[in-house]
């Protein structure tokens, strides 16, 4: 029987309530990928534990790879099946030496990470059981998938590595994060992520007119930073993340380096502001005798799929059908590799959340289920063809 | 090989044997033993709700290897017993339990009514404050008692950190056990020694021992099963598994002491019992500490002989040299 939309709308309601009586399946693997630690480039802890589901649920060619991915598939029904990706990001913020433990409430759940995103990887190592009890068959081979090195300088290098050297037709994407129910993601923003480093030369004149050591220079720089100007339409900004220099309070600082993020939606932008800000750091090197660099850590590319394709126009239907506002906002996560490599896809929000990437992140139970509803119902929507574009 | 090593080779495990819920879920269907967990609170509506869900997950829906979860409270007044429930718990008040017998305020009470309470051949009690509870805490303790039928009785041990402000720090036994437990083991019952952590508040239970045993309500709990155990079933009956670490509160030396006089309360009440009250027998002089080699545990022993001095004035030089 062909799959209609309205029908799958119908049935969301059960379905929601369906989940919360499978709910424990979820919360339990949320605090336990949220009580393993995983720093960027440390994940595999919770490549193992994601391994370890995906076996026990029966999935097939469950694997990692050399960038530390791990992936799994759990077999659709048709032979000729075509394969639907689901990731989340395995990496967060936090450092092996923070406390990891997750508090359960009655109506939230708190913990660094869980909302980003222990709750995603939760939900996508939870689907196979959670498939299985609701008794829904799909045609399609589900490509589970936790992504490593995607934070930071991470630069998003695991869903990269995998769509680079993956060899199974992928026919849509879906990447799952823990925040927030109603996002939906479609695009992705132009990104540049950079250092700025002030390094004192070895043979630095200290008796030069206004030698000062590396951080006046980097506050000049940081200065003529703020003074680039910036669109207001494309939406553009230039966030100055952290600065760091020196080391104690009576002595010159030899290094100072600044983070910073450059995002556009404007095609070509991100770029000319980054030439910019090499501009600056060559006069201000010039001008002041300092060695000064600026490295690009992660790039994203303009692109994405149109606001009325049909997965757009479907994932539209599932949030009003929810009576929840669709957040329209581009990503600069694992969604621009998809993009890179033009496979249609979405980011989707499971739940509401508090306090992204503070330690004491939390996230609220109760629309989780409405959230796990809206991604399986998607699912059968990119399962029955409803995404696909008409020739 | 002495005993009690071997006692110690055969008798102690490790959680990881016994990982494979699947295989541990078919010998428990052989078997046709049914499992109750039971955790005793008094005010942990903090650690609970995480320890339900966990439990009840891995435990009941992914593999029903656990019959029953049930709270049993001493009474509480924050929420613990709403938040218990609202994870899908059963949950109890100890005082509505046999109420003819009365209530009683103590972690003992709860456990003595949770006999009476629960249905389970096997019942595995698991305390409500354990920060990075996992199932290894359950299925650890009650697999030894599937598998091997003349064990009854199986303990937790741990490679204990204690939480500080600084973080965490390695520890080796409890406080309590290695300055009070282990050293009055060492002089009355060696063979005893070879529990690693013999007041871990996480045990399995096959209900046929359990019902046969007093229940000091309070500290001395783990100690008087320990010695009515060995007493009436001997060595033989127990097991121990190693659960790696457990988080957990830091107990102040105050409610140490507290801890530490109840548990001499239970002790010398066996000794009492056992005959052994004003004849004391002989007391050996080997102290048995242990020390862990990756998985394999063995016991270090010293030789400590308190030798004593009489008081000078009955030394004959001193006496003379005094002029008395």
């Amino acid at each position: 029987m062909p799959i209609d939309l309205k029908n799958l709308l119908d049935a969301m309601p059960e379905l929601s309530a369906q989940l919360q009586e499978l709910r424990e399946i979820l919360l339990a693997n949320a605090v336990m990928f949220g009580e393993i630690p995983s720093p960027t480039y440390g994940e595999g802890g919770r490549v193992r534990f994601m391994q370890d589901r995906l076996i026990e649920a029966g999935c097939l060619n469950v694997s990692t790879d050399e960038v530390g991915n791990a992936v799994g598939i759990h077999p659709g029904q048709s032979s000729s099946a075509s394969h639907i990706l689901l990731v989340s990001h395995l990496d967060t913020p936090f450092s092996n030496s923070v406390d990891h433990t997750v508090k359960v409430h009655t109506n939230d759940m708190e913990g660094p990470g869980i909302l980003d995103n222990s709750l995603g990887l939760a939900a996508i190592a939870s689907l196979p059981s959670i498939l299985e009890k609701l008794g829904i068959k799909l045609q399609s081979n589900l490509v589970l998938m936790g992504s490593s090195r995607s934070l930071g300088r991470g630069d998003i290098e695991g869903i990269r590595f995998f769509l680079e050297r993956n060899l199974l037709p992928i026919r849509a994407g879906i990447v799952v994060e823990g925040g927030t129910l109603g996002r939906l993601s479609y695009s992705s923003l132009g990104m540049h992520r950079g250092v700025v480093t002030v390094n004192l030369p070895h043979n630095y004149d200290f008796s030069r007119f206004g030698a000062t050591g590396a951080i006046p220079v980097l506050n000049r720089i940081v200065t003529q930073i703020l003074g680039i100007p910036i669109p207001r339409e494309p939406a553009t900004s230039i966030i100055l993340g952290s600065l760091d220099g020196g080391t104690t309070y009576n002595t010159v600082a030899e290094l100072a380096q600044l983070r910073f993020e450059i995002r556009s939606e404007q095609v070509g932008m991100v770029g000319e502001i980054s030439d910019q800000i090499d501009e600056i750091c060559d006069e201000v090197g010039a001008s002041t005798g300092m060695e000064i660099t600026h490295e690009q850590v992660a790039r994203r590319h303009n692109g994405g799929i149109a606001y009325g394709h049909p997965m757009v126009k479907t994932a539209r239907g599932i949030l009003e059908s929810l009576d929840i506002k669709a957040r329209p906002a581009p990503t600069t996560g694992e969604l621009a590799a998809l993009i890179e490599k033009e496979i249609p896809g979405i980011t989707l929000g499971l739940t509401k959340g508090n306090r992204r990437h503070q330690f004491d992140e939390q996230v609220e139970i109760e629309p989780m289920f409405t959230g796990l509803a809206q991604l399986i119902v998607m699912l059968q929507a990119i399962d029955g063809g409803l995404c696909d574009v008409e020739d | 090989m002495s005993k009690i090593e071997d006692w110690i080779e055969k008798n102690t495990f490790h959680h990881s044997q016994f990982f494979d819920q699947k295989e541990l879920l078919k010998q428990k269907e052989k078997t046709g033993l049914t499992i109750s967990l039971c955790i005793p609170t008094l005010n942990e509506e903090v650690t609970i709700g995480k320890e339900i869900v966990i439990l009840r997950s891995e435990l009941m829906e992914r593999y029903p290897l656990v019959d029953e979860i049930a709270v049993i409270d001493s009474g509480s007044t924050d929420k613990t017993l709403e938040v218990a429930a609202a994870f899908g718990a059963d949950t109890y008040f100890a005082g509505d339990i046999l109420p003819e017998e009365g209530h009683k305020r103590g972690k003992g009470e709860n456990l003595w009514k949770a006999i009476h309470q629960l249905k389970g051949d096997i019942i595995c009690y698991v305390d409500a404050d354990i920060k990075n509870i996992h199932p290894r805490f359950v299925y650890g303790l009650v697999a030894p008692l599937l598998y091997r039928e003349e064990i009854s009785y199986v303990k937790a041990f741990y490679d204990r950190p204690l939480a500080f402000s600084q973080g965490i720090r390695p520890s080796g036994g409890g406080r309590v056990t290695e300055i009070l437990v282990r050293p009055l083991f060492s002089l009355f019952y060696p063979e005893l020694t070879g529990l690693i952590q013999p007041l871990s508040g996480e045990y399995a239970v096959r209900r046929h021992v359990l019902e046969r045993l007093p229940f000091p309500i309070g500290y001395g709990v783990e100690t008087s099963h320990i010695l009515d155990v060995y007493k009436e079933w001997g060595m033989e009956a127990f097991g121990q598994t190693d659960l790696d670490q457990r988080v957990h509160r830091n107990q102040e030396t105050l409610s140490l002491g507290k801890m530490s006089f109840g548990i001499l309360q239970s002790f010398l009440g066996r000794m009492e019992k056992m005959g052994m009250e004003g004849q004391l027998p002989e007391m050996h002089n080997i102290l048995r500490q242990f020390q862990a080699n990756d998985q394999h545990y063995e016991q270090v022993c010293h030789e400590i002989i308190e030798e004593e001095r009489r008081p000078m004035i009955e030394v004959e030089g001193y006496r003379k040299k005094m002029g008395y």
